[in-house]
């Protein structure tokens, strides 16, 4: 009995490494392939080791263009979708009020929609009212995917929130304004952080919605999805690998932000 | 949370609540109004924009302009020109699903349960791929998938893949792909509910003579229940709406449904065809999530 159930505790993790594995091979082989020249336009082989895609990330200027557009839609997209999610977390977290459940259902339903009707749906309203696609339908189209996705983020965060602290400041003569500025913001600060951060890089990793809402305008995913077709210039593997590395140097300066605070002893 | 209260006084009275209950019932409508608006103008009306143009004349163009006329008939010839490729979405998806299961959900387990100080390692690594885009990753597999590539050459050699085989563009590479692009959503959901499991439960299990299989199918299995719906939800609703790894690692051969709405949209550019395939998966997908919900029996996911 013993001797089975140690071996089934390996063997769970044995599996969940190897998923692991799985998961992370694409990265790597993205890695690999940003060193890569490769052999012709249409080769996805990994061919000759080369630093040359590193020092001229923006050889193909179209690609560097796309980025740039992707990088400004996902702040102002970020702005107005936190700042839109944020106001409706207050609400539904600090509020009772009538039509609340009809409003959670609101939000809930952008998250179970598949993006494909999301997309041909927004499309659909846009060419019948004759608005012209482009930089700004792919914005109005983003927030509205990323409003809920800021809500759940930013609720969780106010719903663990101890309403004592507040009390207690006011128990302490600080005026209303006094207690959401100096209390109760930045207790909810980090879980609006977040949902900032997730809003940015819903935005600007959306392929699907905005293929259907963009008309000529190019944004880094439509570049590369353009360019699957004519060949990928190597330096596509530059851009996801730099992604990747700036994501995982904010996770890990978070973490450790998490421990220097534990270090100190107050809990946030 | 009023904005409007004096500041700078240091000795606020403190005012009854019912003083002030007027502006206190209107707050929650004024913070919900910006966004609820967004939503309502850019989620919902555009559905309903999309129902409408769904029953458009067919035999109209976007250059001359359709005309509404209750074409319900659209949906009809939809189903029999494209009935395979929603089969293929929903037979890709599931297949799919039942890959993520099994690899999710050791996963899952064991970051949950066995992973100690590495859990949170563990969990970063999880939802790591997301860091980067979701088109250069599914590309990746082009490479790992090549004809001349480590792999295709192993499965050779061991007689696994005829001499001439090839994993690109196979079924097989577009559902090992939405596996791989979904699988976090699965994981993370699935963790959520097995962290909350009382291993002393499983002690208790044991104690009572079940075997390692009875304690996972009596007393694991149930209690990881929310997490497994919510999990698998969140998995095949995007994997069955999804079309980018049958263009990337398919042929037209194995093209979903989105591909077929994808090209109605912007190539083709039928509104009626492309907006009824669209309102159908909709409701396909809604089928089988409330069924689904039904079995399963948890409706508190939603």
């Amino acid at each position: 009995m013993r001797i089975s159930r140690w071996f089934a505790d390996r063997w769970v993790m044995i599996v969940a490494l190897l998923v692991l594995g799985y998961l992370a091979l694409p990265i790597l082989v993205v890695a690999a392939l940003s060193f890569n020249r490769p052999s012709s336009r249409l080769s996805y082989d990994f061919n000759e080791f080369t630093l040359d895609n590193w020092r001229q990330p923006c050889a193909t200027s179209d690609m560097c263009d796309a980025v740039v557009r992707s990088v400004q839609i996902g702040f102002l997209v970020t702005v107005v979708a936190t700042v839109l999610g944020t106001l409706m977390a207050f609400a539904l977290v600090r509020h009772r009020f009538r039509g609340r459940s009809g409003i959670n259902v609101l939000i809930f339903l952008p998250m179970a929609t598949p993006e494909l009707v999301m997309g041909t749906s927004l499309l659909a309203l846009f060419v019948s009212a004759g608005v012209p696609q482009g930089f700004w339908t792919i914005v109005i189209a983003h927030v509205m995917f990323c409003v809920s996705f800021v809500v759940v983020t930013v609720k969780a965060r106010l719903a663990g929130m101890d309403r004592r602290l507040e009390e207690a400041a006011m128990d302490l003569y600080a005026s209303e304004w006094q207690t959401f500025r100096l209390i109760t913001l930045p207790l909810v600060l980090p879980g609006i952080v977040a949902a900032a951060l997730l809003a940015f890089s819903l935005s600007f990793d959306d392929f699907i919605i905005t293929n259907f809402n963009a008309g000529t305008t190019v944004t880094f995913p439509m570049y590369v999805w353009g360019a699957a077709q004519r060949g990928i210039p190597p330096q596509v593997n530059v851009v996801g690998t730099a992604m990747f590395a700036v994501a995982l140097l904010l996770v890990g300066l978070s973490s450790l932000r998490t421990r220097a605070r534990f270090g100190l002893g107050s809990d946030s | 949370m009023t904005l409007l209260a004096p500041t700078g006084s240091g000795r606020p009275p403190p005012a009854p609540p019912a003083a002030r209950s007027g502006r206190r019932g209107l707050l929650p409508y004024l913070l919900l109004l910006p966004g609820a608006a967004w939503l309502f103008v850019f989620f919902g009306v555009p559905l309903a924009q999309l129902a409408a143009a769904s029953l458009y004349d067919p035999s109209g163009s976007l250059a001359t302009g359709y005309a509404m006329t209750w074409a319900f008939s659209n949906y009809p010839d939809v189903v029999q020109a494209y009935w395979p490729q929603f089969l293929r979405s929903f037979g890709y998806a599931g297949l799919a699903l039942v890959l993520a299961l099994l690899l999710g959900y050791p996963l899952a387990y064991a970051i949950a349960q066995k992973a100690g100080r590495w859990k949170n390692l563990l969990l970063v690594c999880v939802v790591a791929p997301m860091f980067t885009s979701f088109l250069v990753r599914t590309l990746a597999w082009k490479t790992i998938l090549s004809d001349n590539g480590a792999l295709v050459g192993l499965l050779r050699d061991v007689h696994l893949l005829a001499p001439d085989g090839r994993l690109l563009a196979t079924p097989f590479a577009v559902v090992l792909g939405l596996t791989y692009n979904f699988l976090p959503f699965l994981v993370l959901p699935l963790y959520a509910s097995l962290e909350r499991l009382d291993p002393r439960l499983l002690e208790a299990a044991t104690d009572l003579y079940a075997s390692g299989a009875q304690a996972f199918r009596r007393v694991t299995l149930p209690l990881s229940m929310p997490g497994l719906v919510a999990g698998t939800l969140l998995f095949f609703i995007p994997a069955s709406g999804d079309y980018i790894n049958a263009e990337l690692l398919g042929t037209p051969n194995e093209y979903m449904i989105g591909n077929v709405i994808d090209s109605a949209f912007l190539v083709r550019l039928d509104y009626p065809q492309g907006a009824a395939l669209s309102f159908l998966l909709m409701a396909a997908i809604l089928a089988v999530v409330f069924g689904y919900l039904r079995r399963a029996g948890t409706e508190e996911v939603l």
